[in-house]
């Protein structure tokens, strides 16, 4: 029998491969991939109580997450593109203007 | 049993994707990995019985999401890897040691037991479509058209960001 809290442990170690991939990588390009992944973990959570109550509703925030995720995409990667341009690097050691 | 088994290989598909996701040498393994993952992650929503937002996942990130990685990958061609130089002061053990702090954190909820046994009644209907659709043309109206907005900036913004010169 798998209950929601089944779907819960997936939903968390998804989500924490996606923290050790921001906090470990270097590429900011993969760094935005671990981001997808734990936004996935959340949406995976959603569905899995909006299953466990019968309600339509988490599918409707799932909807928004995804939105939220392609807005993130396409600003995150456009600045990508822009500091690539300036600095010739997607390392993100590298990228310090803004350090005090 | 089946839905425990469709379960099981579901997520052992999406955690080992995941994994090779996080640890993949290139770039464009990595996303090729991740499409991968979202495939899964899509099959695991058709299980819920969230087939709207199967479809969803399918079109919007393993289609649309990753080919805007895959260009960026493409356009931001490296002469040296960005692994290769790293800070001095950077502290990568620290970063698996609190991504483990977070795992035994969500572990702690997890644990708690907030997650009852499926209810008995059945909300979720086969037209899920309509059923989603009227949720969001009705009660999240205002979220909904601000969601569309927000996309329109972000178009926006990344069309300005990604410009050489205005």
């Amino acid at each position: 029998m798998i209950t929601t809290t089944h779907y819960m442990v997936l939903s968390a170690a998804l989500f924490v491969l996606g923290v050790i991939g921001v906090l470990t990588r270097r590429n900011i390009i993969i760094v935005f991939m671990s981001i997808e992944l734990m936004l996935n973990a959340v949406n995976i959570n959603l569905v899995a109580f909006s299953h466990q109550l019968q309600n339509a509703v988490g599918q409707v925030f799932s909807v928004f997450v995804i939105v939220i995720a392609a807005a993130e995409a396409a600003v995150g990667l456009g600045i990508i593109l822009a500091f690539y341009r300036n600095k010739e690097t997607v390392n993100i050691d590298e990228m310090n203007l803004l350090r005090w | 049993m089946a839905e425990a088994a469709a379960f099981y290989i579901l997520a052992a598909l999406i955690l080992g994707f995941g994994v090779l996701v996080i640890t993949a040498k290139s770039a464009v393994h990595c996303i090729l990995f991740l499409v991968a993952d979202f495939l899964c992650v899509a099959a695991l929503y058709v299980s819920l019985q969230a087939q709207f937002l199967a479809v969803i996942q399918v079109l919007v990130y393993a289609g649309g999401i990753m080919v805007l990685y895959l260009f960026v990958v493409m356009l931001v061609n490296l002469k040296r890897p960005p692994e290769a130089h790293s800070d001095p002061r950077r502290l990568g053990f620290l970063g698996l040691l609190m991504s483990v702090a977070v795992l035994v954190e969500l572990a702690l909820i997890v644990v708690t037991r907030w997650a009852r046994p499926a209810a008995a009644g059945s909300g979720l209907s086969p037209d899920n479509v309509r059923q989603i659709g009227r949720a969001l043309y009705t009660d999240y109206l205002i979220p909904f058209e601000l969601a569309s907005f927000l996309l329109l900036v972000a178009m926006v913004g990344a069309i300005i960001l990604a410009k050489r010169e205005l």
